[in-house]
């Protein structure tokens, strides 16, 4: 009875309220799937886990909301050790999982009271929030219906209810609008952002949509083979880029030109790959007819241009070396992952 | 498919304009907790989980009812067709008392009296390997994992799957003792202990039972593979026992297959105490087997849990 004392014990705005160190999860001995890692959450942010399948952020949220004992290093959770005091990190986050878990067979009410029960919560406390979570997320029309008769949608905005039973500070969502129409997607944008603003939560998310990424978090981590590679702000994320990108398309293959092309001043950087010139400049909009002109003087033809401004997906392309689409994992990842796109779609 | 996510939609849009800004009051209702006054008993969430599954089951009697077919078929096919009782009596010459011949075989001179009180085990026996069928499902479709990012133990959750299977094996054993009795099951030695003892006797060899079969399943995802397993065992479990026939007539190695064998101390013990057969063991001997029995494998089932949960 002496666990009872889940109280609050960072309240500060701006104070860590995830703290890892050197994190490091490797699978029968040899596969890292989570190489030392070290990051904060703060409080009252929006913290984004961006990265391809497979690159370790299922198994990070995994450690941080105790399913998974970490190898090595170091996580704490509103103050609590991950490993040492799992029950008391449990009871102060919440957690919405990629899959759908409701159980189909019941309806959206008893499946927020399932979950509350779990907690440890008293039903008459759990009752009336649960129709406080039912209207947050727009189902309380839905409640009294069996899970298997909700659209993808609902069942998402099920999920997030159930997460929230246990008056969570911190809220861990894994993929949340994984396979979700353009509409839904939206509103559950609007209820995370609604969750940060009117209740000052924590909200810690994994996506593999850029979008998202770069809407929705306040920093994000670039996460791809078990390490972070960069952690900031979607703008600081796109600036790291350092410029403009102009791809050009030349008729002839041969000669190279590309050491004449980066000895131009706005230049920055020449990839070539086939007929086409992958051009960093600081100002493409200045620097693309000095290109031009250059190859041009050369007797070679352009053939096409294109001028991009740094985004998101350009940011994690430098840093990653691939692009969001090339993805491997294994087999029962991938399997859960399509089940929930279905189930989103359904 | 389209339509169904309409009505979703149209809702989030038609209610936007009243939670665009909560009042102040909303906030701290929905987000704050009144009062912590959490339940941290270690058995906290048994009973949510427990009745999570039976209420799947009891929502949907075409599962039990389906589930008795089999020892239905048991009972009025194979009991009826080789009914040993009327083999005897009919086959043999005149003087013999037939009557000391089935005693001596069965330890009662109704066979399918005998035979019915290895159904209500065969019956507990095949609920049972479905218990972790339910944690598979559970584990694939993320349900598991949810429940165990809650501070509800690691033990509980076992704990609540056990109960479940032993609530269905229970009512299951309820249902084919009464289709036994319509079918002429000798009901003159029924004393009110013997049948409370019997079902004590069902509810440990249940509880047995489906911790064994929880515990194979905890690490797997894979139905299939938990569908062999339940093949592998739960024939050899029923044949391998004194369920359908005397154990004196087997060979000697099987003799010793069904000593060791659970069931056959839990059928044994049922015999002794419905229809008041002579027993191959004292009363006292099968419960101890099956007390020992429950005990370990809901022990090593809760122990087990919190290693392979956990990882």
């Amino acid at each position: 009875m002496k666990m009872i004392t889940s109280q609050p014990t960072i309240e500060k705005e701006g104070e860590p309220i995830v703290k890892v160190e050197g994190l490091t999860k490797t699978f029968d001995g040899k596969v890292m799937a989570v190489d030392g890692i070290s990051f904060e959450v703060k409080q009252g942010e929006i913290f984004g886990f961006l990265g391809p399948n497979g690159a370790g952020k299922s198994t990070t949220i995994n450690m941080l909301t105790t399913l998974l004992p970490p190898t090595s290093g170091k996580a704490e959770v509103c103050g609590f050790d991950v490993h040492k005091h799992p029950n008391e990190v449990r009871r102060n986050v919440g957690v919405v999982p990629q899959d759908y878990t409701a159980d189909e067979d019941m309806t959206g009410y008893e499946n927020i009271l399932l979950c509350g029960d779990l907690y440890g919560l008293p039903r008459s406390d759990s009752k009336p929030h649960a129709n406080e979570l039912l209207q947050l997320v727009e189902l309380q029309d839905a409640a009294k219906r069996k899970v298997s008769t909700f659209s993808g949608g609902m069942r998402r905005r099920l999920e997030l209810a159930c997460g929230l039973i246990n008056y969570p500070k911190l809220l861990f969502l894994d993929e949340p609008t994984l396979g979700l129409d353009v509409q839904t997607r939206a509103a559950v944008w609007k209820y995370i952002r609604q969750l940060k603003q009117d209740y000052n939560m924590t909200l810690f998310m994994t996506t593999h949509y850029l979008e998202e990424a770069d809407g929705l978090c306040d920093r994000i981590a670039i996460i791809d083979h078990g390490h972070i590679i960069k952690i900031g702000t979607p703008d600081e994320l796109k600036a790291s880029v350092g410029g403009d990108v102009i791809v050009l398309g030349v008729k002839e293959a041969e000669p190279d030109i590309s050491s004449d092309i980066s000895k131009i001043d706005l230049v920055k950087g020449v990839t070539k790959t086939g007929n086409d010139y992958r051009i960093k400049a600081d100002a493409g909009e200045e620097a693309s007819p000095q290109i031009i002109d250059l190859i041009r003087s050369k007797g070679m033809h352009v053939m096409k241009i294109s001028l991009t401004k740094p985004t998101l997906d350009e940011a994690y392309l430098e840093l990653t070396g691939r692009t969001l689409r090339e993805e491997e994992t294994n087999r029962w990842a991938m399997m859960s992952q399509r089940r929930t796109m279905r189930t989103a779609r359904s | 498919m389209a339509e169904k996510v309409e009505p979703a939609i149209k809702e989030a849009t038609t209610q936007d304009s009243a939670l665009e800004k909560p009042t102040p009051a909303a906030v701290t209702q929905v987000m704050s907790r009144p009062s912590p006054k959490l339940n941290t008993s270690p058995t906290h969430g048994l009973w949510a989980l427990t009745n999570r599954d039976l209420k799947k089951w009891y929502t949907n009697p075409y599962q039990l009812i389906i589930s008795l077919v089999q020892p239905v078929i048991w009972m009025g096919l194979f009991g009826k067709a080789l009914n040993f009782t009327s083999f005897i009596t009919s086959g043999a010459p005149p003087g013999v008392n037939t009557n000391a011949i089935l005693q001596s075989f069965f330890g009662t001179t109704s066979y399918f009296s005998y035979l019915v009180c290895g159904m209500l085990i065969f019956i507990v026996l095949f609920s049972s390997t479905f218990a972790g069928m339910s944690v598979v499902w559970d584990r694939r479709f993320g349900f598991m994992n949810k429940a165990l990012t809650t501070p509800v133990s690691r033990g509980t959750v076992v704990m609540g799957k056990i109960l479940q299977s032993v609530g269905r094996s229970i009512i299951q054993a309820v249902a084919v003792l009464l289709i036994g009795i319509v079918l002429g099951m000798e009901t003159s030695n029924f004393t009110v202990l013997g049948i409370a003892g019997t079902f004590v006797v069902i509810f440990l060899v249940a509880m047995g039972l489906s911790g064994l079969f929880v515990m194979l399943s905890l690490r797997s995802t894979n139905w299939q593979t938990q569908m062999a397993i339940i093949n592998l065992l739960n024939l050899p479990l029923l044949f391998a026992s004194n369920a359908l026939f005397p154990v004196k007539i087997m060979p000697s190695w099987l003799q010793d297959v069904v000593k060791v064998n659970p069931v056959s101390y839990a059928i044994d013990a049922i015999r002794q105490l419905l229809i008041g057969a002579t027993g191959s063991y004292a009363l006292w001997v099968d419960f101890s087997v099956v007390v020992g029995f429950a005990a370990f494998f809901s022990i090593v089932g809760i122990v087990m849990s919190w290693r392979l949960l956990s990882k």
